[in-house]
């Protein structure tokens, strides 16, 4: 592999992401060589297992059931082409030539030896990528709508923001040996797709009466063992604060948050068990008693920042393409690809396109090498040369002209990248659970498999619509369940695999957590449960209505009684 | 020698490549079939002991016994599924791990 | 037990007084916090006073004490808990002056967090010693050479880097 050198870009691939500057590139140089030293030191037993694990898992790799794991940082969910290159090749040269892309917007790799870890991670700071803090119980790796800078609602692109707190989180003097991990997400839209309610701090950009952008600043959200939703802290604060009112958040966090058991130390049960006003006022002390000079906010650094996510430079184009409209007539596959996963740009004549990672029966968000380099060269010849990885597990490509949907959609179809069914039934979020994790309690892939089979019908998906399933093989959430319009999460049951389903999940700002419909199912009898909890769906609805705003309207113990009834009828559950 | 409820074998990641390992009769072996199985708790403590030294020697790491049935043939299978699926890969890529040709 | 300044194992000049060990006339002597409030009021003139304080210490409990002390030693029960970076912050806020020492189970990957949150000394139990020796102490000291943080002790900040840059 050679060294990064910029003008392998593409002329077509303009700046759209952050790019490292010396310091940048020397900070992470630093980092794999410090990894690297703290590898052999493991090796030599200057470090035990147990002091290592915080410093590998700092650096995203963990051990599980088969092999250790290495995890890597997408920030935001934005990369460049060369930058999915790169993950293919190192699928290929030091992996078993696939990848897995997850709800954190990262990357991991399966099959990785601890002796190739820093090489791997030399590969990765070639271009401009790490793994640093996607595990461990520190300040993770920074998550954000994945249609940033081209969403039609947008107040602000989030990227600026979350690429800042990239760089204030990384390596903390004073907030990486934290009870528990620290997940931050930001928004920048009227619509919330990055899930910010459930985040340890939930940042959605916003403007003031005076029209001044600002943060509002939600807390204490989260998953796992324990699902809460997220308290606002604070309404506004201004951008200028925003740093010195989270290190203020981190600090009380720090000294305060539970360190006697790790399923009490997330923020979120500091938050529960004192509640929001005595944390607020924890926090706000704080605030007043810190040296605010030392975070003054330098407009020039923030605008240094954002100026690498400027728009790329969009032709002006008529609103509709005819290209477009004969292709989706001549081609019904294409038209419904276009429907189901190509949503509106900002700018007339592009579009923003889902490819799905979700084929029918595959395995939700893995891709194969040669998957990779197909999204590289569609985001290049069609794109900018950028990516997004969705927290669904999708990759984005946010700026596609429409005139160039068709031939982009053939390139995908070429890589078995075209599934159209983006938002639908069988997009599943899910984790990799038992089959490779060792935290599962139960495996989750396969259940994604096997619903994903049962609903394989595109028209009778579309006639289903946007309904979110989502699966976790452990109570640690990693596949979102709580969130799920439909929630599924796999448990142990007196020695066999069980399978607990909720309903009425939603991880927008409308959040709640799902609730659960009865006692577990087995795996065979999963995908049977989800078909009569959607055919009572279609039943019931309202003409228009979602599933989550039918179950909303007709109530939970309604779709209790499909599952009884179920019982009645036979089945064993 | 006091009973086990289910014969036992120890299970460990190894700590350079973190592939699953069992302790056999010489060593650590990559295939299930050469673990050394216990049969009482005295046999287990010894295989968790040697374990335990492994740990500190920094060969290993993540090491525990697990209950088998031994076969007719003197094979160990494992009786939790967790285990089942350490011994083979991962159940949706059958092409990958010990259960592959040519192994992990 | 070993002590580790700017990257070298060096010789303690303070010591530890047990609890029943009646104050002595003069040295350098570090009393745990019950004892803190007496040993202020009776120590002599020769005495060099420290204190050694758990890390769930209110700084607020200590501020009139800090002026008085030449050392405080923040115990660190386990490398994992970080609480102690964050009451060293709060103590060199309120204005303390002297030796902060961090003491207990922390690692020379730490090494650097500790110089950044404003300890001087590090002070580590034998097992960590015997695997930790000076030259991997010295190596983390030098293992950062810029942080992304401002206001933190360290060789320098690539924030404040970059403005100096920016206004050549």
């Amino acid at each position: 592999m050679t060294a990064h050198d910029p003008s392998l870009a593409r002329p077509n691939a303009p700046v759209t992401t952050y790019r490292y500057d010396a310091f940048d590139a020397a900070f992470v140089r630093e980092r794999v060589a410090e990894f690297r030293e703290q590898v052999r030191r493991r090796l030599e037993g200057k470090l035990t297992e147990d002091e290592f694990r915080p410093f590998r898992l700092m650096n995203g790799l963990y051990l599980q059931l088969h092999a250790y794991m290495l995890r890597v940082a997408i920030p935001y969910g934005t990369l460049t082409a060369l930058q999915m290159r790169r993950l293919a090749d190192i699928a290929d040269k030091y992996d078993r030539g696939y990848g897995h892309f997850t709800t954190r917007q990262n990357l991991q790799y399966n099959w990785p030896k601890l002796v190739d870890t820093p090489d791997i991670l030399e590969a990765l700071a070639e271009v401009e990528m790490h793994a640093i803090q996607t595990s461990g119980n520190c300040i993770r790796n920074v998550t954000a709508d994945h249609f940033s800078g081209v969403a039609p609602d947008e107040i602000e692109d989030p990227r600026p923001t979350a690429e800042f707190l990239r760089q204030w989180s990384s390596a903390h003097p004073e907030f990486s040996f934290l009870p528990r991990k620290f997940k931050i997400a930001v928004t920048g839209a009227a619509q919330d797709r990055a899930a910010i309610m459930v985040h340890d701090i939930g940042l959605a950009i916003v403007k003031n009466d005076a029209g001044e952008i600002g943060y509002k600043v939600v807390v204490g959200g989260g998953l796992g063992r324990s699902p809460f939703i997220g308290k606002v802290i604070r309404d506004f604060a201004p951008r200028a604060d925003l740093l010195a009112y989270l290190e203020a958040i981190m600090r009380v966090y720090n000294r305060f948050g539970r360190r006697d058991n790790k399923y009490k130390a997330r923020i979120k049960i500091l938050v529960h068990e004192k509640g929001i006003d005595e944390v607020r006022a924890a926090v706000e002390a704080e605030f007043a008693a810190m040296d605010r000079s030392v975070f003054a906010y330098d407009p020039a650094e923030f605008d240094r920042i954002a100026a690498f996510f400027a728009p790329p430079p969009y032709e002006t184009l008529p609103a509709d393409s005819q290209k477009l409209r004969a292709a989706r007539v001549e081609h019904p596959a294409f038209g419904n690809f276009v429907e189901v996963n190509v949503a509106p740009h900002k700018i007339p004549g592009y579009a923003v396109v889902t490819v799905s990672l979700k084929p029918i029966g595959g395995i939700p968000g893995d891709a194969t090498s040669a998957q990779m380099r197909a999204l590289a060269e569609a985001s290049e010849r069609f794109g900018f040369g950028e990516l997004r990885v969705s927290h669904e597990q999708n990759i984005i490509l946010p700026h596609v002209k429409q005139d160039d949907l068709f031939d982009l959609w053939k390139l995908l179809d070429a890589a078995g990248l075209a599934t159209a069914n983006a938002g639908l039934v069988s997009d599943i979020i899910s984790c990799p659970g038992l089959d490779y994790c060792s935290l599962a309690t139960a495996r989750s892939i396969p259940i994604a498999q096997a619903i994903s089979k049962r609903f394989s019908d595109l028209s009778r998906q579309r006639r289903i619509g946007k309904l979110g399933i989502k699966i976790s093989g452990c109570i640690n959430a990693c596949g979102h369940h709580h969130v799920g319009a439909i929630g599924i999460l796999g448990l142990e049951k007196k020695g066999q695999e069980s399978y607990q389903i909720t309903l009425g999940g939603d991880p927008t700002f409308s959040a709640s957590i799902g609730e659960i419909l009865g006692p577990g199912v087995t795996a065979e009898q999963a995908p049977d449960v989800i078909e009569h909890l959607v055919d009572f769906y279609l039943a019931e609805r309202h003409e228009g209505e979602t599933f989550i705003e039918t179950w909303r309207r007709i109530g939970h113990a309604r779709f209790k009684d499909v599952l009884r009834r179920e019982g009645e009828d036979g089945a064993d559950i | 020698m006091p009973a086990l409820k289910h014969p036992q074998i120890l299970l460990a990641s190894n700590l350079t490549d973190g592939e699953v390992v069992f302790l056999g009769p010489s060593g650590w072996e990559r295939d299930h079939v050469k673990a050394r199985v216990a049969h009482d708790k005295d046999e287990a403590a010894a295989l968790e002991a040697f374990g335990k030294a492994e740990i500190a020697a920094n060969r290993v790491v993540d090491v525990y016994l697990a209950d088998v049935a031994v076969g007719a043939d003197g094979v160990p299978a494992p009786l939790h599924y967790r285990e089942k699926m350490r011994v083979k890969g991962p159940s949706v890529r059958l092409d990958l791990g010990k259960q592959a040709a040519g192994g992990a | 037990m070993a002590l580790i300044s700017d990257g070298r194992f060096i010789d303690d000049v303070w010591r530890r007084l047990a609890e029943e060990e009646a104050l002595p006339k003069s040295g350098k002597v570090i009393v745990s916090l019950a004892r803190l409030d007496h040993a202020i009021e009776v120590h002599g003139p020769g005495v060099d006073l420290g204190v050694i304080a758990p890390n769930t210490t209110d700084p607020a409990a200590l501020a009139d004490a800090l002026p008085k002390l030449g050392l405080v030693s923040i115990v660190f029960p386990a490398f994992a808990d970080g609480r102690g970076f964050s009451l060293a912050r709060l103590l060199r806020r309120a204005g303390f002056a002297g030796e902060l020492r961090a003491s207990g189970r922390l690692l020379a990957d730490q090494y650097a967090h500790a110089l950044g949150c404003g300890f001087d000394t590090v002070e580590i139990p034998d097992d960590i010693e015997a695997r930790q020796d000076e030259t991997q102490w010295r190596a983390a000291r030098d293992a950062h050479a810029r942080t992304y943080q401002r206001g933190y002790v360290a060789p320098g900040s690539i924030l404040d880097a970059r403005r100096k840059a920016a206004a050549q």
